[in-house]
């Protein structure tokens, strides 16, 4: 799967990282760092991660692995 | 013709655009998918094509000199994730290496012509290669733009050389030397101006981010450049001559110097393009070298230079992430809108850069100011917020660490406050007096930032007048 972080967005409340910690992770304090194309298998965890932020600042993809509309 | 009639067939127009109308993107970056994803949510269902010269999908580029060199994520795993499906014709991996607005058709490196009826420019910037090009073909000299640069200098990085040397600390030099130091390695930093980052945050921030290199074990050395790279007789780079007379052993390289803007493809297609981009208007509409507004040529993202109304109508060039998604969404919405539906582009600059386990955030255009104060926080935490004025206005501002405030800064750039702000009673710092923000003379030269106010002719700071070739 794909996300992007918009990092202008982002004020590292770090709402995301333990609920999909091998995806996003704190550098430092509040600088997020995270895999921008994670294993389908976390798909879940990743979504859940993204619902969790509070500015929305986790953008995931719309689209299944063949392109479709998921 | 009634008004009625009139107003009945312009709309007729952008139905029929719609249907069967042909646009072309060139470049494959953030700012065109963007641009074309929007396309389409607009209702566009005509013929979409995407140039890009790289050969990869649409991938985002500030993971590069970060979490990729790290060796954490791969290079090819930044891939842009869709906002929607894109029906389009992709030519990927295939320059543009002309402009006709004539027969209005983009020309391609393998000699097809694509014909459009509205064109978008985002073809973005390349960067800025080592002078000297015998010395750049030394194995172990890099730079770093694309995912292909980044898994090369991934794998060297990973190797364990015995040094490395980054010219320019600029932003990506800076993140590249974090980087560097996070893997255990050593690492030079060599800078032409007093300190990291004076280009686009002046002297006051710059030693702060300076004392932050050397405190995590970077070789910092400023007011230096390097003047010749020396490779072994397996053509290997081994050292390098700095203007101060010493040589370093060093078995990476990575010039850091900032970028090129893509446009050589549009010589002699008279449109106002030239060093500092292309010139639009706010509305994305390009320019012509005289400064005439075009009907079917946009632009966004890096390569665009448009007036800013916060920064009295200066011809602003944003090498920023948000300006290339929103500038993208904005000229998609244009080009199939009519006049009275037409939106402006006027971001609010905002970038962020991970460093040292530092995050600096940003908002505005602090080159366009000359004074700078700590408002909140404390710099020897490296947990703080400055704000940059100009002529009583605050203009920018910059946060360490410290960027769940740029918000409240942002508003007060929007509406022009006055400078020095009004302290925003909590977490202040002890001294709020301003002090010069200390940016380098315009004309002495340093690494191009990456924010540059460019003034008010459409056409000047380098667009120059080419006659067609025949």
């Amino acid at each position: 799967m794909r996300i992007v972080v918009d990092l202008n967005r982002c004020q590292g409340y770090a709402q995301c990282v333990p609920l999909a910690p091998e995806v996003l992770r704190l550098n430092g304090e509040e600088a997020l760092m995270y895999d921008p194309n994670p294993d389908d298998s976390l798909r879940q965890q990743v979504l859940r991660a993204a619902a969790s932020c509070p500015v929305q600042a986790i953008i995931v993809d719309r689209l299944d692995e063949n392109g479709e509309k998921a | 013709m009634s008004t009625s009639a009139l107003v009945a067939s312009a709309l007729d127009l952008v139905k029929e655009f719609k249907a069967n109308g042909r646009i072309v993107i060139v470049g494959a970056s953030l700012a065109g998918l963007r641009a074309a994803e929007s396309l389409r949510d607009e209702g566009f269902n005509g013929e979409l094509t995407i140039i890009g010269d790289e050969p990869h999908e649409p991938y985002d580029r500030p993971p590069l000199s970060k979490q990729v060199l790290k060796g954490w994520v791969p290079a090819d795993h930044t891939v842009l994730p869709r906002l929607r499906k894109v029906e389009a014709d992709w030519r990927l991996g295939v320059a543009a290496t002309g402009l006709d607005r004539a027969t209005k058709q983009v020309r391609l490196a393998n000699g097809d012509q694509v014909p459009y009826d509205r064109l978008l420019i985002a073809t973005g910037t390349r960067s800025r290669p080592w002078f000297n090009p015998k010395e750049a073909e030394l194995e172990g000299v890099f730079t770093l733009r694309t995912s292909d640069d980044a898994a090369r200098l991934q794998a060297a990085l990973a190797a364990k050389p015995g040094r490395v040397l980054i010219v320019g600390a600029g932003f990506i030099g800076s993140e590249m030397a974090s980087v560097c130091r996070e893997l255990g390695l050593e690492v030079t930093v060599a800078e032409r101006a007093d300190a990291p980052l004076v280009g686009a945050l002046g002297g006051v921030i710059g030693d702060i981010a300076a004392e932050m290199q050397r405190d995590h074990g970077v070789d910092l050395r400023t007011g230096v450049s390097v003047e010749a790279l020396e490779g072994d007789a397996e053509g290997h780079v081994r050292h390098a001559r700095l203007s101060d007379g010493t040589t370093l052993d060093v078995d990476v390289v990575v010039a850091s110097l900032g970028s090129i803007r893509n446009t050589e493809w549009l010589e002699g297609a008279g449109l106002a393009a030239g060093f500092w981009g292309v010139g639009c208007d706010a509305g994305c509409r390009a320019f012509d070298v005289n400064g005439v507004v075009t009907d079917s040529v946009y632009v966004a993202g890096d390569i665009a230079r448009a007036p800013h109304v916060l920064y009295n109508y200066q011809f602003l060039v944003l090498e920023h992430w948000d300006n290339a998604v929103i500038g993208g969404q904005v000229a998609a919405h244009n080009m199939v809108s009519l006049e009275p539906d037409r939106r402006p582009h006027l971001p609010l600059p905002a970038f962020w850069s991970g460093q040292f386990g530092v995050n600096i955030k940003g908002v505005g255009v602090a080159p366009f100011g000359d004074q700078i104060v700590i408002t909140q926080g404390s710099v020897k935490d490296r947990r703080f917020a400055a704000v940059y004025g100009h002529q009583g206005r605050t203009v920018a501002a910059v946060t360490f660490n410290h960027g769940k405030w740029l918000e409240y800064y942002g508003a007060l750039i929007e509406r022009s406050a006055p400078f020095p702000p009004p302290p925003p009673g909590y977490d202040q710092a002890g001294d709020m007096t301003p002090i010069p923000a200390r940016f380098p003379d315009p004309r002495v030269l340093t690494g191009v930032p990456d924010v540059v106010l460019t003034g008010h002719d459409p056409t000047e700071r380098g667009a120059e007048f080419r006659p067609k070739k025949r």
